[in-house]
């Protein structure tokens, strides 16, 4: 009774996956460039030159334009541009991707719950999500964070008001709902079909399902939201930054939105690159990760999947 | 024999995939004579109907169409849309497995009807209104001036297909293509549908094609069968002769593994149905049929006449009989 | 009837649908299942005919309590399954299993189809070789051993559907709900797979409900068929008896209107044909649900509703003028 052999050779969901994504040019350019970033930033101990506070040279050296001892020029203190870019970016990074985490984590469980449990649990935390995204981001964000720093009790676990740690606290709050959405949605689409059903016939505890179906066959708009998160952040806490809210963690400690930030006044006096260098890493650090999360999309799109 | 209405001589389709070229339809003759029902039997891969959606024009550019479809003198294959815009509706109609997708939700039953009619002739919207609710009449549908005026919603699915059989047949086309046109609908409303088709064309004289999975369905209403595998037409007879005597190992792999009445085990055809990216050299059927010689992998058979039928096997003689 | 593997008594499934302006806003209830009785012995296929709104789907659904009954008693080898605990329930889930429709859906894609079958004894907590037993499946099932590692992508909607097949055997259960487990393959595969079906039987004992529309295959497996309509069952007998000599009406029209691949059969018969479409089941006709279809109905069909009555051996059917 033996039936022929298979149609296709045997390749893994993940392997397509891949393969889809290597296709698209730009993400695969964009992810070598991150790499890059990322390395040196981790590296800022070999790769940046001077301290974070430190001065390139005795004064005059303040706004100096690039030049060999200052490859990117100085600051209105006589302060590395190049080297302050690596430590701001790194304090970036690490608050996009810990604060990207935890809200996708938060959203992840809160969607699929919500999602696969129906009914009124699922009205009642989507209202909550609702609530939430009704309010303008920014507004909010500011209210937000002096309400929640003047919550004295909650200051051991959250940090202090300007502490990198509560930056990502206020960005993991605010970044959930996007993907509790987003897992909803996939739960929702999921639910009804008919590999679902299979493992409720076999006697699946809820939570089984969850784990061992729904999360993994949502990975695509997860890894999605996540890429989309991390940009969210990083351009967020640019923002608060820019308006003088960043985090003042200890002094002289830097961030790519402060840097960013005084490049507000460089703009009018001339000192083209305290605006343009730090801008251009922005720019850049948010599209690569755009162009990866697009790619990533395509990548996991469950159409193709699909069919045989 | 009178001149078909609608001739297919040597019809390829080709898609681009990601995966490579697809060769759907590998090279098709066909012809449908007038006031006929043709059945086109195949089942997945067999392109049957990408065979007349290219005809139809209705191929996405992906699709490459080589050959030639001649419709009443008119040329189809690499005709300008606008050509095809003004045949279609009006000489060949098309109706397919889901009404739904064929009516618009947000237009009433009957302006829809009307517009199909106001598009190919210079009727007046009063005189279409009125064409329309008579069309809604001849298809069965009760009370049809009251159902004119309602949403597709409101109709169940069979009274769905019989609304988009009356827009189909609207304007008296040469040509009604239906494929699939019951698949999707429960036993006794197919058996309706099918009455509905049946009266249409006795009395607008247009000719079926129909294009079907269901062995059933083709004997009790079609009279010229085209049996499709693979891309190719594998054999071609009238409908008594292809249930009596079929020719081709395809087609009698199919009956036999119908489950009927008296039959104690059923006869599967072994192997899978071909995968169109790849398929098999020669004759298609050759890695599921049971009488396969080297031969058979080396040429791609051609119709030839054995009896009453035509039939694209290089053994179907020697095996008729067995 | 105490020695029926599967005893089913006055099953009622009812649905709520949104409130529409149609009925005045207020909140509609669908019954998809309204009173719906039958018992399935050890060993023995019972047919599930039906059209679309018959609740034959939800009928499957109940049995494995895959759906929660409105009402009415599912006993599974003499255990009222109402009355046990999800873990007991979990238990009891180890004898009976189902096979889906449509075998592009039905296994998870990210899965590989060793794990998709190895899944029921992972969730039931059996220890043991899981691999050999998925091994022996696939074998069973007419697969072979190296299908295990790949995924269901790579795999023909035949083979998919023995997939399917093999993971409902995992668990060695007694009772099999199949539905529509061949409507989604072509034609030609269907046949291999019906014998399959037969074959396992055969081998392994157990008993089928089979859920379809397609009446022809039904006639080949089943050894009983339940005809229903609208959420009741019309006819129940065994299956030559109901298909050669039918005592409803519904069952007369719906056996007539199904297409034989007989030219000369198909063309010489005489055709019932029914008046309009199904109707819905949210208001389904008073007394017999079939009246506004049929032919013999009389004003004793609109007030009473007919009761299950015996009418040959072992055959019964719900009607007032039952056919002679």
């Amino acid at each position: 009774m033996a039936v022929a052999d298979t149609v296709l050779p045997t390749v893994s969901p993940r392997r397509m996956a891949f393969n889809r994504f290597v296709s698209h040019k730009a993400a695969v350019v964009s992810v070598f460039i991150l790499a890059t970033l990322v390395l040196f930033v981790a590296l800022s101990p070999f790769t940046a030159r001077y301290g974070v506070n430190e001065a390139v040279q005795a004064p005059p050296n303040y706004f100096l334009s690039p030049r060999a001892n200052a490859w990117l020029g100085t600051d209105d203190i006589g302060r590395d541009l190049y080297s302050r870019l690596i430590y701001g970016v790194r304090v970036s990074l690490i608050i996009g991707l810990f604060s990207a985490m935890i809200s996708v984590a938060i959203g992840c469980l809160v969607g699929s719950v919500a999602g696969f449990r129906g009914g009124r649990f699922d009205d009642v935390v989507m209202r909550v999500t609702d609530l939430f995204l009704a309010f303008p981001f920014l507004v909010t964000l500011l209210v937000m964070r002096n309400m929640l720093g003047a919550i004295t009790w909650l200051t051991p676990v959250i940090g202090e008001l300007s502490s990198v740690r509560f930056i990502i606290v206020l960005f993991a709050i605010f970044g959930w709902m996007g993907v509790a959405r987003i897992v909803r949605g996939q739960v929702l689409a999921l639910k009804e079909r008919e590999f679902i059903e299979a493992a409720r016939a076999v006697g699946a505890s809820r939570w089984y399902i969850v784990r061992r179906h729904l999360l993994p066959n949502s990975i695509g708009p997860i890894m999605v939201a996540l890429t989309f998160s991390v940009v969210s952040a990083i351009i967020g806490e640019s923002t608060l930054a820019f308006f003088g809210y960043g985090p003042q963690a200890g002094a002289g400690a830097t961030s790519l939105g402060i840097l960013v930030g005084q490049a507000k006044g460089a703009v009018n006096t001339g000192f083209w690159w305290l605006a343009l260098f730090p801008c251009l890493t922005l720019v850049t650090i948010a599209l690569t990760i755009n162009f990866i999360g697009d790619a990533l999309r395509d990548a996991t799109d469950p159409r193709m999947q699909k069919d045989a | 024999m009178t001149t078909p209405v609608l001739q297919i001589r040597d019809l390829k389709v080709t898609f681009t995939t990601p995966l490579g070229p697809l060769v759907a339809v590998r090279g098709i003759d066909l012809d449908v004579h007038p006031g006929e029902m043709t059945a086109v039997v195949g089942e997945s891969g067999s392109g049957k109907s990408v065979t007349f959606l290219a005809a139809m024009g209705l191929l996405p550019r992906t699709a490459t169409v080589e050959g030639s479809v001649m419709l009443d003198g008119h040329q189809l294959v690499g005709a300008s849309p606008k050509l095809l815009r003004s045949i279609r509706g009006r000489l060949l109609s098309m109706i397919f497995q889901d009404p739904l997708s064929a009516l618009n939700p947000v237009h009433r039953i009957g302006a829809q009807i009307s517009e199909m009619l106001r598009a190919h002739s210079s009727m007046s919207e009063r005189a279409a209104r009125i064409r329309a609710v008579e069309l809604l009449e001849i298809v069965g549908i009760p009370q049809p001036g009251d159902r004119a005026l309602q949403y597709p919603h409101e109709f169940s699915g069979g009274m769905r297909q019989r609304v988009v059989i009356a827009m189909a047949i609207a304007n008296s086309p040469k040509v009604l293509i239906a494929d699939e046109p019951t698949t999707a609908l429960d036993v006794t409303v197919q058996a309706q549908i099918l009455e509905v088709i049946q009266r249409v064309q006795a009395q607008f004289g247009t000719a079926v094609v129909l294009i079907t999975h269901d062995l059933g369905v083709v004997a009790r209403v079609c009279e010229r069968v085209n049996v499709m595998y693979a891309g190719r037409v594998v054999e071609r007879a009238d409908i008594g002769t292809i249930f009596d005597e079929p020719t081709h190992p395809y087609t009698r792999g199919l009956l036999a593994s119908l489950p009927q009445a008296g039959v104690d085990r059923l006869v599967p055809i072994a192997g899978f149905p071909p995968n169109m990216l790849n398929p098999p050299t020669g004759c298609a059927f050759r890695t599921r049929c049971e009488h396969a010689m080297d031969e058979c992998s080396q040429r791609l058979p051609e119709l030839e006449q054995l009896g009453s039928s035509m039939t694209a096997c290089i053994r179907a003689k020697e095996l008729v009989g067995r | 009837m105490t020695d029926s593997l599967l005893h089913v008594h006055g099953l009622v499934k009812e649905f709520h649908l949104k409130p529409a302006r149609g009925a005045g806003w207020k909140k509609r209830i669908v019954q998809a299942v309204s009173g719906v009785s039958f018992d399935v012995a050890r060993g023995e296929t019972l047919g599930l005919v039906g059209e679309s709104g018959s609740g034959k789907t939800t009928v499957g659904r109940c049995v494995l309590r895959l759906l929660e009954p409105t009402a009415g008693q599912v006993s599974f080898d003499g255990v009222d399954l109402a009355t046990l605990s999800f873990d007991e329930l979990r238990e009891v889930r180890r004898r009976m299993q189902i096979v889906f429709q449509d075998p592009y859906a039905s296994l998870d894609p990210k899965m590989t189809v060793g794990a998709s079958i190895a899944e029921p004894l992972v969730v039931q907590g059996i220890g043991g070789d899981h691999q050999e037993k998925v091994v022996s499946l696939l074998e069973l099932v007419g697969l072979s051993a190296d299908h295990a590692r790949r995924f269901p992508h790579e795999f023909s909607g035949g083979q998919r559907q023995r997939i399917g097949v093999a993971r409902a055997l995992a668990l060695d259960p007694a009772l099999i709900v199949l539905d529509e487990p061949v409507s989604a393959l072509d034609v030609s595969i269907q046949a291999g797979v019906v014998n399959l079906f037969d074959d396992l039987q055969q081998r392994l004992g157990m008993s089928y409900i089979f859920i379809a529309h397609d009446l022809s295959v039904v006639r080949h497996i089943a050894d009983r068929v339940a005809v229903m309509y609208l959420g009741k069952i019309m006819e129940i007998g065994p299956a030559e008896q109901v298909y050669e000599h039918p005592t409803h009406p519904y069952t007369k029209a719906l056996l007539s209107a199904v297409p034989l691949p007989n030219p000369r059969v198909e063309r010489g018969r005489s055709r019932i044909m029914l008046e309009g479409d199904v109707p819905s089941p949210v208001n389904p006709p008073s007394g017999c649900r079939f009246r506004t279809r049929c032919w013999k109905a009389t004003e004793l069909c609109s007030m009473q509703e007919p009761e299950l009555q015996m009418r040959a051996d072992g055959q019964s059917s719900a009607c007032h003028h039952p056919e002679g």
